[in-house]
């Protein structure tokens, strides 16, 4: 028996798994729509810029971007978007934009760059955002693939970027910049700033804006809305075509889900090249015609985010971690009536506060209490992190601690999970209000049915599922089938009575260790991520006797207790190697392993040995997707050496790695490592076979 | 390329038009006491271009930065700024005729934040009396508002929008340096001098603020004149060079020119002395 079928098991039934059962999200079905790919766009409303042009008349005089520049938040009112995105469209058509060309985008999250989106899509172009962090080669591949002939970047930095590897790219025919600062001694033959496209196309627009209806009124539900490529946790990047039909099912329905109205806003700080940044930014935008606002630089974002106060607001795991663990470290330093004061309310809030939210019965003297500590502690605090105004938060791309997810939920915050992809739109899965949980992905979102394969992998299928991954029939082929049920390549199943979907793993990333237990990394690693001192752990033991791991510490968290127990250190590596946080990390991972002894499908998964890596993983070395997703095959071949040290026994390591500067340049850094041994606890009984 | 003192302007090689004298130092000499810091200098500044001043220590480049803002006057020797001929001068009466400058140690004030102390580059422009600036009202307030805003255009040049509240003394060196340049720039100077302004950093910074120089005279049209130890930044950014040991000007060119100048190779490099 394999353990999927163990564990696999769909809602409502005997028990017995048929493949054709299903679980669809019909509760949250709405307007009269079928559960069908095919479903029939609403008032004629198939396109984004169909959807700017009603809003230039439905919300006019309504903000619908904005954005922090020379220190005050600029706005733009939905008119003036549509006045400026028409301008563009019309420069690139009289820079000779034709219909289906790829348009690169390539920038920080900036109002003038999501427009050049919708902007492109007017002049019948297909739209690919590219991540701005990336080095030039990663860049060369996408735009080689896409055949982009048209470049909208940001600034300086990342045209340089273009340039340095525009040998590789003949299909290049114009680049367009946004600042202009430093470009004016650059070859212009070519080349053109935002600002003159907009008042090229504004100067023409006789001559332009029937061309330009022409190309807008040549579109439908099933034309290509943006073309977005995966982070590539194995392998090259593949571009997933999302169609029109796609991306305003999946906004429309997500929107109805959380009632999300044009009173709403967001702050868009997450890579505009992620299809979670698409849907919020531009599919529900558009949709619902609530506001979005640009950060003014990365480093602000923070001060930027209490400021805007956003009522609808998306961060993965990591961000919610790290601001946490800022709370409890500034908490540390203030005086002790404001501790005292803190402890005492947080401690309330962590018996009733979640209760609350979720609408349960609590008593009276306990609701008081609680408004009391809205008044003294929570309430400043959600004002301090910006998540005062929160309606609706998401949560989303790794397993969140449930002691996190707990804190922000017991200060009244609506922090929720959803499970999703490229592939499907961003929804797969959502928590609908009153069902939140740290342990599932939630139910099945409007429009997505969901099935569990014989090999334990979660298959859906909806309104949002992708069209084919460019020029790659192939991996369409493998992962998309006729019926067009998508393969998403993670483990999961049902649980019993609630009908809420639980992820174990990467379907990949899931074995069998040398004994036949059943080894899924993920699961480990989490339960050790959620220790705040813990950043990332890479644990090895497919086909092995036993298993082991890679650390990496938080050196926030990690630092700030150096400092209060008089560790002093010059640098992460130093910090890293120090014999007292092996230590605590040792601590922590024999906790893993006596809560891993209780669990009898997983109790071969207790980690053996450890080191802490002398690096931080880092996409700039290809170790980690610029969605920071650890590329375990990749960590596994580089540190080849390490592994082999972690089992033949040994109690120290020399070893020297390649590393990449943020510019580019590469060093290298030597290190010996030391080895430690975990205490690992006896086996539970295995489930009966 | 030859480059004379006439007044034809020309384009360097990177597209940037250098324009007409702009500052002429004609035989300056400095004495402390019987100390001779500037012997018999001259040589000029030119519309729009970056000029380096390079020598060992104390060769007398920031004692020539001094003289040029006003605060040392020579004993010997005539300034001539834009054609003409410039009578002694106190530095703040130097700064109005649009010479800023930033020093080789930071010198902002620790307790103010960031924009406060760029805020103070403005004094220059600054046409309301202390009264109406203490009360705020009329004239003043929209005063204000217009350095503000000129002011926050830096901030985003240099891009130190996340740290505009933040108290300088807390920024590390690399950023108060930055801090010192936005302070200098807030007065929008026809002419910048800059005291050593990569002293003390490392190699990313460095090329940070090599890029801010060149963004700044490039965008700005702003004159440069600067003294730097690091040499591969100097031959990489600057137009031309002078070259001063002892107090005595040993050679003036393009890098290139100065690099193959047999005297600024000994003076560097140390010669036997007999």
């Amino acid at each position: 028996m394999t353990f999927t079928q163990g564990i696999v098991k769909t809602i409502g039934d005997s028990g017995a798994w048929r493949p054709d059962r299903t679980l669809a999200g019909e509760g949250w079905r709405t307007g009269g729509h079928t559960l069908t790919t095919n479903v029939e766009p609403q008032n004629g409303l198939d396109t984004i810029p169909k959807l700017l042009a009603r809003n230039a008349v439905e919300f006019g005089d309504k903000p619908a971007s904005r954005e922090k520049e020379f220190g005050i938040w600029q706005s733009w009112t939905w008119a003036e978007v549509a006045g400026e995105t028409r301008a563009l469209a019309m420069g690139l058509l009289a820079l000779g934009l034709q219909k289906g060309d790829y348009v690169a985008i390539i920038g920080a999250n900036r109002p003038a760059l999501y427009w050049s989106m919708v902007a492109a899509q007017m002049c019948g172009a297909i739209p690919v955002p590219l991540y701005q962090d990336s080095v030039a080669e990663e860049m060369a591949y996408v735009l080689e693939h896409c055949g982009a002939r048209f470049v909208i970047a940001e600034d300086q930095e990342q045209i340089d970027k273009v340039l340095e590897v525009q040998d590789q790219l003949p299909n290049i025919a114009q680049m367009v910049y946004l600042d202009k600062r430093g470009m004016r001694k650059y070859d212009h033959t070519a080349m053109n700033s935002y600002a003159d496209v907009q008042a090229e196309g504004r100067a023409g627009h006789s001559r332009l804006e029937p061309l330009l209806d022409e190309r807008m009124q040549g579109q439908d539900y099933d034309t290509t809305c943006v073309m977005l490529y995966t982070s590539g946790t194995t392998g090259r990047p593949k571009g997933v075509v999302l169609s029109n039909r796609n991306i305003i099912e999946a906004s429309r329905s997500s929107a109805e889900f959380d009632n999300l109205n044009a009173g709403d806003s967001v702050l868009a700080y997450l890579p505009m090249a992620w299809v979670g940044d698409f849907i919020f930014s531009i599919g529900q935008c558009y949709w619902t015609g609530f506001c979005v606002a640009c950060p003014e630089s990365a480093a602000t974002m923070q001060s930027d985010l209490k400021e805007i106060g956003p009522s609808y607001f998306f961060a993965p795991p990591r961000f919610f971690e790290g601001l946490l663990t800022n709370v409890m470290i500034r908490m540390e330093d203030a005086s002790p009536t404001k501790l005292r004061l803190f402890r005492y309310f947080m401690d309330h809030a962590k018996s009733v506060g979640g209760k609350i939210l979720d609408g349960k019965p609590v008593s009276g003297l306990d609701r008081l209490k609680y408004r009391l500590g809205e008044f003294f502690v929570y309430g400043p605090l959600k004002n301090q992190l910006g998540m005062s105004n929160v309606r609706v938060g998401y949560t989303a791309g790794e397993a969140i601690g449930p002691e996190i997810f707990d804190f922000y939920r017991s200060l009244g915050i609506n922090l929720k999970q959803l499970y999703g992809q490229t592939e499907a739109s961003v929804f797969i899965t959502v928590q609908p209000d009153g069902e939140v949980r740290a342990d599932t992905v939630g139910v099945p979102a409007p429009g997505v049915e969901i099935r569990i394969g014989d090999n334990g992998e979660v298959y859906y299928r909806s309104p949002g599922t992708f069209v084919e991954y460019y020029k790659n029939a192939d991996s369409t082929r493998d992962t998309k089938d006729p019926e067009g049920w998508v393969a998403t390549g993670d483990a999961g199943y049902f649980e019993d009575g609630t009908g809420h979907l639980k992820i174990i793993d990467r379907a990949k990333d899931v074995g069998k260790m040398a004994d036949g237990s059943l080894f899924a990394p993920k699961y480990v690693e989490n339960k050790l991520k959620f220790y705040p001192n813990v950043l990332e752990v890479v644990l090895f033991g497919a086909n092995s006797e036993r298993c082991v791991a890679f650390v990496n510490i938080d050196l926030t968290a990690v630092g700030n207790w150096a400092e209060r127990n008089n560790v002093g250190y010059a640098s992460y590596q130093e910090l890293a190697g120090h014999p007292l946080v092996l230590d605590m990390i040792q601590g922590h991972i024999e906790e893993v392993n006596a809560s891993l002894a209780d669990d009898a499908m997983l109790n071969g998964c207790q980690i053996h040995r450890f080191l802490i890596l002398h690096k931080e993983l880092d996409p700039d070395d290809g170790e980690m997707t610029r969605t920071r997703k650890v590329r375990r095959k990749i960590v596994a071949e580089k540190f080849d050496d390490l592994i082999g040290a972690l089992n033949d026994g040994s109690e120290r390591v020399s070893t020297e790695t390649e590393v990449t500067y943020e510019d580019g340049r590469k060093g290298a850094i030597r290190a010996t490592l030391e080895i430690r041994d975990a205490k690992v606890f006896p086996r539970k009984a295995m489930a009966a076979e | 390329m030859s480059l004379d003192t006439t007044t034809d302007s020309y384009v360097t090689p990177d597209g940037r038009t250098i324009g007409g004298v702009m500052m002429e130092m004609k035989n300056i000499t400095l004495r402390f006491g019987g100390v001779v810091a500037i012997k018999d200098i001259s040589f000029d500044i030119r519309e729009g271009e970056i000029r380096a001043i390079i020598g060992p220590n104390g060769a007398g480049k920031s004692s020539m930065l001094n003289v040029i803002n006003g605060f040392y006057h020579p004993q010997e020797g005539e300034i001539w700024f834009h054609g003409k001929k410039r009578g002694p001068m106190k530095p703040h009466e130097v700064a109005r005729q649009g010479i800023a400058r930033t020093f080789q140690n930071i010198a902002l004030f620790n307790g103010m934040t960031t924009l406060d102390n760029i805020m103070t580059g403005r004094l220059t422009h600054m046409k309301s009396g202390i009264l109406a600036q203490a009360i705020w009202k009329g004239k003043a307030e929209k005063e204000e508002s217009e350095h503000r805003e000129a002011v926050e255009k830096i901030i985003d040049f240099l891009e130190i929008q996340a740290i505009r509240k933040t108290p300088v003394g807390r920024l590390p060196y690399g950023l108060q340096k930055r801090v010192e340049l936005a302070r200098a720039l807030a007065a929008e100077p026809k002419l910048l001098l800059l005291d050593e302004p990569m002293a003390g950093m490392n190699v990313e910074e460095k090329e940070d603020m090599s890029r801010f120089i060149l963004d700044v005279n490039d965008e700005f049209g702003t004159t440069i004149a600067l003294i730097e130890h690091d040499m591969g930044v100097v031959m990489d950014i600057s137009d031309r060079v002078v070259v001063m040991d002892y107090g005595k000007k040993i050679g003036d060119g393009s890098p290139d020119d100065v690099r193959k100048n047999q005297e600024v190779i000994d003076a560097y490099l140390g010669v036997a002395h007999d």
